[in-house]
């Protein structure tokens, strides 16, 4: 291989294609990425290793022949990425591969789906409002899901699925299908909500709100971080205010804080009392401290009485990551005057920081195997369900474990994070490629009605496929073809 | 480093070869010992046919004209002979008939290596057939190999003198100068099938139109044969009409090439519009039909060279692309 200017000449074949970066020679086998010729099948072997589960290695022909071993040899896997699909799928998958493993031949059915019901399930850790549930998420402007329900530090979306990919004007359709193409393989993409923040979203990054990065996941609620802390902020201040859109904690209040004989403050909170030292609905939501529309944390507390509190009392006014902190002084008119940090408190804030995780975006894509996909595992769909549920037949995609849903159907979830790099797919329907893989016992196969007729040794695969997969990654998405 | 010819048999019994860009898909019915001997004559002849072309690689790329030289290896001939009668007024070079015209080679020494009933050889959707009188194939078409789905099928009898097929358009492998989806060409040879397809895909155009993206077809592959020519890179939403009458373009072409025997027939698609040309009026040519939604065939994905390698026997006609009716 010869390197000219930025293009490459092939010398796999006689026809010395030269190659420019991100094009593939006259084969479609070799192509130009960054400047090193690499090869780019159809298909991508993945060496299963024990490392962040399933972490792709080069895998070459002269490698060890297939030993049988499923348990103590990194076992190499057939994936269905790029191994294209038969729809409509009475026909049988385009690959069947059978290897035998302890006189077992295993199947693995492989297939990519194309999936006209899928979508994504986010789960951004902020605390930040990104929205009012229910309210409408649009990227480019298009509606292509909605804010569904605020959990643990993070605030779910749901994006995608049959309606937005079909239901809906022809841009909504596309531009939903390129959202939840590009969030699959990774990709940054900006979302907005409906009365609410826009959020860029990339699998396995922090999030970005309006703009900020989020660094930090909450260590708890604010009642759940007087809990943690009560006891390294008793007698060193004389209330705590842990500010919380969802549950604000007070340490005076809290059981906490009783326990551990803390004097009442006489500090009254706004919002609702849920229970002693625990508030719901301080401020409404939104960007600010916690997860509220607020800047200055003293706008919900309401005053202190005057019976209770005492002049020259301290506050501590802490957000949930730590991120913001505030403390204050009561002077002679019961009025909270910010002073600067103690030495000892800022040392319990840090801790806060310190004890949250690192603010991500997971991106969960969901897809339901239909009868047609099923079909071309097996000339009667049903079974292949029942197969599933009775944990006969594993379910993967692209190599990587999925959750199954109860209920009918075969309804998968599956961390994009695990599959290998652009191992999603479209089509123009719009639809989503997916890699799918079922793999089960060569009997238990033929006992679904298996296309049994059209199983291929593995090795016959791996010595027409298998040459290697560029620096170790899998790339299925073919470069632009040329032509010789 | 030059990798040698491969060859393999796939676990349905079809012979695959693979050498550079060329996969070639292969089956043959027949007394058993005569299969074998076909293979191992196919085997043979492929051992060399790439080497073969590219000692003329240049010459093969540039365009045909009346005057051109001939080439002299056996292949090469057949793509000139293919392309020479159709190079006045028309832009077209030897390389638009090499897929069919190795399937042509191979099927040659196979049938001249022993009898068979019928034998197909598929080179990435350009496919030489050999038939017996009695013996038919029934073919799949489909248009977007990015989503391969059966839009027609065509059934070819031996007793029709269709002996090639082929397919181009600009979502395959190679560049097209037009904006068709897929042509899909019956010839009377391969060679004939896959550069009349590429002329015909070529006609299929609406010039100037701000849908379609184009690109000088060197600034994507410094050696096309198709040098500064402006190639089809991407094709945006089209209004019916402008469908209508960008096949009606191609239509003219495909007519013209059918009146001077380049092709006997030919499907024109684009976005989900299918038009016909020499299907009807003359009986015994392939039964083209669009939008068949019969047993499913389809060679789209063979087309795009992407999966050579394909199922069992019983069902292997339908999907590497051809389906027996004995």
């Amino acid at each position: 291989m010869a390197e000219i200017d930025d293009k490459i000449r092939c010398d796999a074949c006689p026809v010395l294609c030269y190659i420019r970066p991100g094009m593939s020679g006259a084969c479609d086998r070799y192509a130009n990425r960054n400047g090193e010729l690499v090869r780019v099948d159809p298909h991508v072997l993945l060496e299963r290793t024990l490392k962040d589960g399933g972490e792709v290695v080069p895998f070459m022909n002269r490698a060890r022949e297939w030993s049988g071993d499923i348990v103590n040899a990194p076992a190499p896997i057939v994936t269905a990425i790029g191994a294209g699909t038969t729809y409509p799928d009475y026909k049988p998958a385009p690959f069947i591969v059978s290897s035998e493993v302890d006189g077992v031949d295993m199947v693995t059915v492989v297939t990519e789906g194309i999936y006209s019901y899928c979508g994504v399930k986010l789960k951004i850790d902020t605390d930040r409002h990104l929205g009012a549930e229910c309210a409408t998420v649009r990227a480019k402007g298009e509606p292509v899901g909605h804010v569904t329900t605020g959990e643990y530090g993070s605030q779910m979306l749901s994006l995608g699925g049959v309606n937005h990919l079909t239901h809906g004007g022809k841009k909504e359709g596309r531009v939903t299908c390129e959202t939840l193409l590009d969030l699959c393989n990774r990709k940054a993409v900006e979302l907005t909500v409906d009365g609410g923040a826009s959020v860029i979203v990339e699998a396995g990054k922090p999030p970005v709100v309006n703009g900020q990065i989020e660094e930090r996941m909450r260590v708890g609620c604010g009642s759940a971080t007087i809990g943690m802390f009560a006891k390294q902020w008793y007698g060193k201040v004389d209330e705590v205010v842990v500010v919380d859109d969802h549950i604000t904690g007070v340490l005076s209040e809290h059981q906490a804080g009783k326990l551990l004989g803390a004097r009442d403050t006489g500090i009254k909170m706004k919002g609702r009392r849920s229970t002693p030292g625990r508030y719901f609905h301080v401020a409404e939501p939104g960007t600010g401290w916690g997860g509220a529309n607020i800047s200055d944390p003293l706008e919900i507390v309401a005053g202190f009485d005057r019976k209770v509190a005492w002049p020259g009392m301290t506050m501590l006014m802490v957000s949930t990551t730590g991120d913001q902190h505030a403390f204050y002084r009561l002077d002679e008119s019961f009025k909270p005057i910010e002073a600067s940090l103690p030495e000892n408190l800022r040392i319990s804030v840090e801790r806060i920081r310190e004890n949250c995780e690192p603010a991500l975006c997971s991106v969960l894509f969901m897809g339901g195997a239909g009868g047609s996909l099923r079909a071309g595992v097996t000339e009667n769909p049903v079974r292949l369900t029942r197969s599933v549920r009775q944990a006969l037949t594993t379910v993967t995609a692209g190599g990587a474990p999925v959750i199954v849903w109860p209920g009918g159907g075969i309804t998968f979830m599956v961390d994009v994070t695990l599959l290998p790099d652009n191992a999603f797919g479209y089509v123009p329907t719009p639809a989503i490629v997916a890699p799918i893989e079922f793999t089960m016992r060569l009997d238990d196969y033929a006992a679904l009605g298996g296309h049994v007729d059209h199983v291929r040794p593995l090795r016959d695969i791996l010595a027409q496929h298998a040459k290697k997969t560029p620096d170790g990654i899998g790339a299925t998405s073919a470069p632009e073809r040329s032509e010789a | 480093m030059r990798m040698p010819p491969q060859q393999s048999r796939l676990a349905d019994g079809r012979l695959h070869l693979h050498d550079g860009p060329i996969d070639l898909i292969i089956d043959a019915w027949g007394e058993a010992s005569a299969v074998e001997t076909a293979y191992a004559a196919a085997c043979r002849r492929f051992a060399t046919i790439l080497d073969e072309l590219c000692t003329e690689l240049s010459l093969l790329r540039s365009q045909a004209t009346p005057t051109s030289a001939r080439p002299s290896g056996v292949v090469a001939r057949r793509m000139a002979d293919a392309v020479t009668p159709l190079c006045v007024a028309r832009f077209i070079t030897p390389m638009a008939a090499v897929a069919g015209a190795v399937a042509e080679e191979i099927l040659r020494a196979m049938t001249t290596a022993a009898p068979l009933w019928r034998a197909y050889v598929n080179n990435g959707g350009d496919i030489a057939l050999h038939l017996l009188a009695d013996e038919s194939f029934t073919i799949g078409m489909v248009d977007r190999p990015d989503r391969p789905s059966l839009i027609g099928r065509s059934a070819i009898s031996g007793r029709d003198a269709i002996r090639g097929v082929a397919t181009s358009g600009w979502r395959g492998r190679s560049f097209s100068l037009g904006i068709a989806d897929a042509v899909t060409v019956l010839a009377r040879s391969a060679a004939q099938a896959d550069a009349a397809a590429t002329l015909v895909a070529n006609a299929v155009d609406l010039p100037g139109h701000p849908a379609v993206r184009r690109a000088p077809a060197s600034s994507r592959d410094p050696q096309s044969d198709l040098g500064e020519r402006i190639v089809t890179i991407d094709v945006g939403p089209l209004a019916q009409d402008e469908i209508d009458c960008a096949l009606a373009a191609g239509l003219d072409e495909a007519e013209r090439l059918r009146r001077d025997c380049a092709l006997e027939a030919a499907a024109l698609q684009l976005c989900g519009r299918t038009l016909l040309c020499g299907v009807g009026g003359a009986p015994r040519i392939g039964n083209l039909t669009a939008r068949d939604s019969g047993k499913a065939i389809r060679f789209g994905e063979l087309a795009l060279g992407l999966h050579p390698v394909q199922v069992g026997r019983r069902d292997a006609a339908e999907i590497g692309g051809l389906d027996g009716h004995r």
